[in-house]
């Protein structure tokens, strides 16, 4: 346990926190830059994962266009755009992007369109418009499977933005790379173990604002746990 | 292009070493992966909380998992068996719910006919809801594959040999044919390994085909992970 004694060390140590290169700025980084990936690729992928989900058409090449994506090694997708872009904040940026808008897209579709069509049709019937039974029915329903794409794109790209420092990205990562190149594990350690920590940090807010949205209707009773937990898996969506 | 054909018995070769290195994870996932899945289902109380591990270690960054991962267990930091056992635990980490899920599939009556015929829990494992649970378990080992492959490029970083030393390589002197060949060489692999999976699953169990039902994409499928 001595390496994580000198890891946490190093990490609780108050002058590494600070200044322009210190953990505090590198932290902040990471956070808004992550952040900001999500916002781009949630404006992209958002209006057509709902198009797709309310439509049901197009489902089949969106599942094929994000698993293809998925499939591509994110390092080499990095490295690529950075040679064509050269060593500035943009490329790891548009990587990123690229990176999170599977997981946005499947989230919206999944949710919109796992809304059940008993539902959909019964607010036509009621006289909705197709905007509003987007709007006020299918968006409150597929919240919970919408913000769990979401919450996978968060997890995605604070892992690509820690590979991103590889290529001049900034954050936490950069920490990782000077670390390994001078040999330096206790700093390498305690960056990674707060990378871990910010993650997990992350993923357990979203599930909470997962829980939080599903529409009070729809919430069962307690003991039916397993009903409860169904509006937020694109499983029982697509079941 | 002239780039990948004087160096195509560089690309052979990591090519091996990328496949020596991705192998034997989607093998180990999937032999932790089917008992554990099979405990989730087999116990229900186990089920939340099995599946909330996997969850969590779903969510932890693979860089600073390979880097955290010697001071934890002791494996050397530039090793394949660090490389191995990362991706071994994400794998894991995607499968077990799928083969919960798939065992749970497995139609009750069918059991309680196995039961009744006399089968012990051990012949009834092996005879019916293993074979059973197959097409989903299929389903999920595709998913572990295509991602492991894929993830397995990221060692270059940390100095394992593998695919993505194209990319490490290819970016530090400046050769977009070199990164582009190890992206293309990547997918390839994983295609092709899919394709062995899915032609073992025909061989094994030429009654079924995938489950129309529970085939979801890639995404979908981590989507379930942090969903949950």
């Amino acid at each position: 346990m001595n390496v994580f004694a000198e890891a946490f060390a190093w990490l609780f140590d108050p002058a590494n926190w600070e200044g322009p290169d210190g953990i505090g700025a590198r932290l902040a980084f990471h956070v808004v830059f992550s952040l900001a990936v999500v916002a781009g690729a949630t404006i992209v992928a958002l209006p057509i994962g709902v198009l797709i989900g309310h439509t049901g058409r197009g489902r089949e090449p969106a599942v094929v266009v994000s698993g293809a994506l998925r499939a591509l090694p994110t390092l080499g997708l990095l490295t690529i755009l950075a040679l064509a872009m050269g060593l500035s904040v943009l490329a790891p940026y548009l990587a990123l992007v690229v990176l999170a808008i599977p997981s946005v897209l499947a989230g919206a579709y999944a949710g919109v369109g796992g809304v059940s069509r008993t539902t959909v049709d019964a607010a036509r019937a009621m006289g909705m418009t197709e905007g509003q039974i987007v709007l006020r029915v299918e968006a409150p329903l597929g919240l919970p499977t919408v913000i769990g794409g979401i919450r996978s794109a968060v997890l995605q790209v604070v892992a690509t933005a820690t590979l991103a420092a590889y290529i001049g990205g900034g954050g936490l990562g950069t920490y990782l790379f000077s670390g390994l190149k001078t040999g330096n594990y206790p700093m390498v350690l305690g960056v990674s173990m707060l990378i871990i920590a910010l993650a997990l940090v992350l993923d357990g807010a979203f599930a909470l604002t997962q829980r939080l949205v599903v529409p009070e209707g729809v919430r069962v009773r307690r003991g039916t746990a397993r009903l409860r937990s169904r509006p937020s898996r694109p499983r029982a969506a697509m079941g | 292009m002239n780039w990948v054909w004087s160096n195509l018995d560089r690309i052979g070769e990591l090519v091996v070493v990328h496949l020596a290195l991705s192998v034997p994870p989607v093998i180990l996932a999937f032999v932790i992966s089917v008992p554990i899945g099979w405990a989730a289902w087999r116990f229900r109380w186990s089920r939340g909380l099995l599946l909330s591990v996997c969850g969590i270690l779903y969510a932890i960054p693979s860089l600073p998992l390979l880097l955290t991962l010697p001071g934890l267990v002791g494996v050397p930091l530039r090793s394949p068996a660090n490389m191995i056992l990362a991706l071994a635990l994400y794998g894991v980490a995607l499968m077990v719910r799928t083969a919960a899920d798939a065992f749970g599939d497995v139609d009750g009556d069918v059991r309680l006919a196995s039961t009744a015929m006399g089968f012990s829990a051990w012949r009834r494992f092996t005879g019916v809801e293993l074979p059973l649970a197959g097409p989903g378990l299929l389903a999920g080992l595709r998913v572990v594959i295509v991602s492991t492959v894929s993830l397995a490029t990221i060692s270059a970083v940390i100095g394992v040999q593998s695919l993505g030393s194209l990319f490490t390589d290819g970016f530090q002197r400046n050769i977009p044919a070199e990164i582009w060949s190890g992206v293309i060489a990547t997918m390839l692999i994983a295609v092709a390994l899919d394709a062995l999976a899915v032609l073992g699953g025909r061989l094994l169990m030429p009654w079924a085909r995938a489950p129309r039902r529970r085939r979801r994409g890639i995404v979908e499928q981590e989507l379930a992970e942090v969903g949950a």
